[in-house]
């Protein structure tokens, strides 16, 4: 299996008295993913920066990722039976949801923060699948915008990775996140919180360009770009493969 | 061993992907038959987009056209005046079903309507495949009942518009013709078809064209259908997977030459049985999937 990783750095800089201020250093930027089979991992790590000594009454230290792809309209289509056969008859346009959403994070996030933080700090699949078009065949939406969050997490493109963050000596921490093989390339954007009683300490955003490369890349962008030469081509290397892979069958049976 | 298909964006396994190739081009070496009409749904199954394996098939039926149009030309069975008639009727055709390929597509009815089709098409076939073979084997133990004479005058040559063919020795209209490409075209283009099921036997019975000429005259519109088709879904939908096709294709030439070589082993009537039972059992399977209760009712398009 082909890994990519990879990495981003980032260190966040929270004094130990009242007034908190974030720092960030990342010292990648831009992922170029091989696209096989399975897809790739995302090797996310960095490091909390204080100036004074670490806490100790102030509870527990947790850790919330989020990575979030290039938002994209999604069409979701409800089945029913018509005449005894199953027909799309509702549909519902999405107008904005992200094409790809993990959140990594020390627990749970629901046990972390309130509702109202979450919504405050965008965190949550509820929250960024919310936007759609008005729609004259359903009356609501929820059932859709649900099938939305269902179908991409059983695909691999939603994740909710509830412990999946490893913080050591509430200094250091580190997670993977699966990356599906049917990435949209693009802007993601990674969030970070760091939380600490139901209170988000410090946050710190980045970007990570997201560009996947090898053949099969290529054959996507020049099918979407050129798509008349695409074509063309198409046409010509079939033509090929079936007489070249004739002839070598000729050739052998002499 | 895994393959990522760029355009499908799924990942298959790519001997799986081969033995399906190889497993039309059998049927094509056993019957002569082209294979694309159980290709398309063997793809469904394996989980390719309707819309990707229907675009693909045409792609893969032009690449496995090229090198029977060139043997068929060495051996100078491809009537050209009558191809081109074809032709004309199949490139509109092709036109036409891409275009309703791209309506049913973009109101999410792609999947019902191609489904729905083959199992019209599938059990027809199936079931007349069935009748014909059995008869075939009674009419084996009874030597009268043998010859079927070929029809020299049909209707269709009472049209106006005739036409002389020198190759294929008929002067006839060229609206018949005209009509079974323009069909066998719109089949192309939706069900991903080469459409020879149709046309081999609309040439026969219902315009008289010697059997000699039909199959390389028949190859001869589906090289260019197919093609225009593929370049025409390209154009429309970028739905044409150059990387499974040409798996397709590689499986294909092998299953073809086993096929050739079976041929001559086994008892053709009892072969035809067995296709037949197998198209009639991959038609039942999609007639289940219409039917059945999906495991999710929900689905999602992305544009």
């Amino acid at each position: 299996m082909l890994r990519l990783l990879a990495l981003l750095f980032l260190c966040l800089a929270v004094p130990a008295l009242a007034e908190e201020t974030v720092v960030t250093g990342i010292s990648t930027d831009k992922i170029a993913l091989n696209a096989n089979f399975n897809g790739s991992e995302l090797f996310v790590f960095g490091a909390i920066r204080r100036d004074g000594p670490i806490p100790t009454d102030a509870g527990p230290l947790d850790v919330v990722i989020t990575i979030k792809g290039p938002p994209r309209q999604v069409t979701v289509r409800r089945k029913s039976r018509v005449l005894g056969i199953w027909v799309n008859t509702a549909s519902l346009k999405v107008r904005q949801a992200p094409s790809f959403y993990a959140i990594a994070s020390t627990r749970p996030v629901a046990e972390l923060l309130d509702e109202t933080d979450r919504l405050r700090y965008g965190i949550g699949m509820d929250e960024a699948v919310r936007r759609v078009a008005g729609s004259d065949t359903i009356e609501d939406s929820a059932p859709f915008t649900a099938a939305v969050i269902r179908l991409r997490t059983e695909s691999g493109s939603y994740a909710e990775l509830d412990r999946s963050v490893v913080l050591s000596e509430d200094t250091l921490f580190q997670t993977r996140i699966d990356m599906p093989s049917n990435l949209v390339e693009g802007d993601y954007a990674a969030q970070f919180f760091l939380v600490r009683q139901g209170k988000v300490l410090s946050t710190a955003e980045t970007t990570i360009l997201v560009e996947k490369t090898g053949i099969e890349r290529w054959i996507y962008n020049l099918s979407r770009q050129q798509p008349l030469l695409y074509g063309v081509l198409a046409v010509l290397v079939a033509f090929a493969a079936g007489w070249l892979a004739a002839e070598a069958f000729r050739l052998a049976k002499r | 061993m895994q393959i990522y298909l760029p355009i499908a964006e799924v990942s298959v396994n790519g001997l799986g992907l081969l033995v399906i190739g190889a497993m039309v081009g059998l049927l094509s070496g056993l019957f002569g038959v082209g294979g694309g009409f159980i290709l398309t749904p063997l793809l469904f199954f394996i989980g390719i987009p309707p819309t990707v394996a229907v675009a693909s098939a045409a792609n893969q039926i032009a690449g496995s056209s090229f090198s029977a149009f060139l043997a068929h030309m060495r051996r100078k069975t491809v009537d050209f005046r009558m191809g081109s008639v074809l032709l004309v009727g199949g490139l509109l055709g092709s036109f036409l079903g891409v275009r309703a390929f791209e309506i049913l597509r973009s109101k999410g009815q792609f999947e019902l309507v191609v489904s729905l089709l083959y199992v019209l098409m599938l059990g027809t076939v199936g079931g007349l495949m069935l009748v014909e073979s059995v008869r075939t084997l009674r009419r084996a133990k009874d030597p009268n009942a043998a010859l079927v004479r070929r029809k020299r005058h049909t209707w269709a040559h009472g049209l106006p518009l005739k036409m002389r063919f020198h190759t294929s020795k008929l002067y006839v209209s060229a609206i018949p013709p005209f009509v079974i490409g323009l069909v066998v075209g719109v089949l192309a283009a939706i069900m991903g078809v080469g459409g020879g099921f149709i046309m081999v036997p609309a040439m026969i019975y219902l315009i008289g064209m010697p059997t000699k000429v039909v199959v390389g005259t028949s190859v001869f519109q589906f090289l260019f259908v197919t093609a225009f088709t593929a370049i025409l879904h390209s154009l429309q939908s970028g739905s044409v997977d150059v990387l499974l096709a040409v798996i397709l294709l590689v499986g294909g030439v092998i299953g073809a030459q086993v096929g050739v070589a079976l041929a001559a082993r086994l008892r053709a009537e009892q072969l035809r049985i067995l296709l037949a039972l197998l198209v009639i059992g991959v038609c039942l399977k999609l007639a289940l999937d219409l039917v059945l209760t999906p495991d999710d009712l929900y689905s999602l398009t992305s544009p």
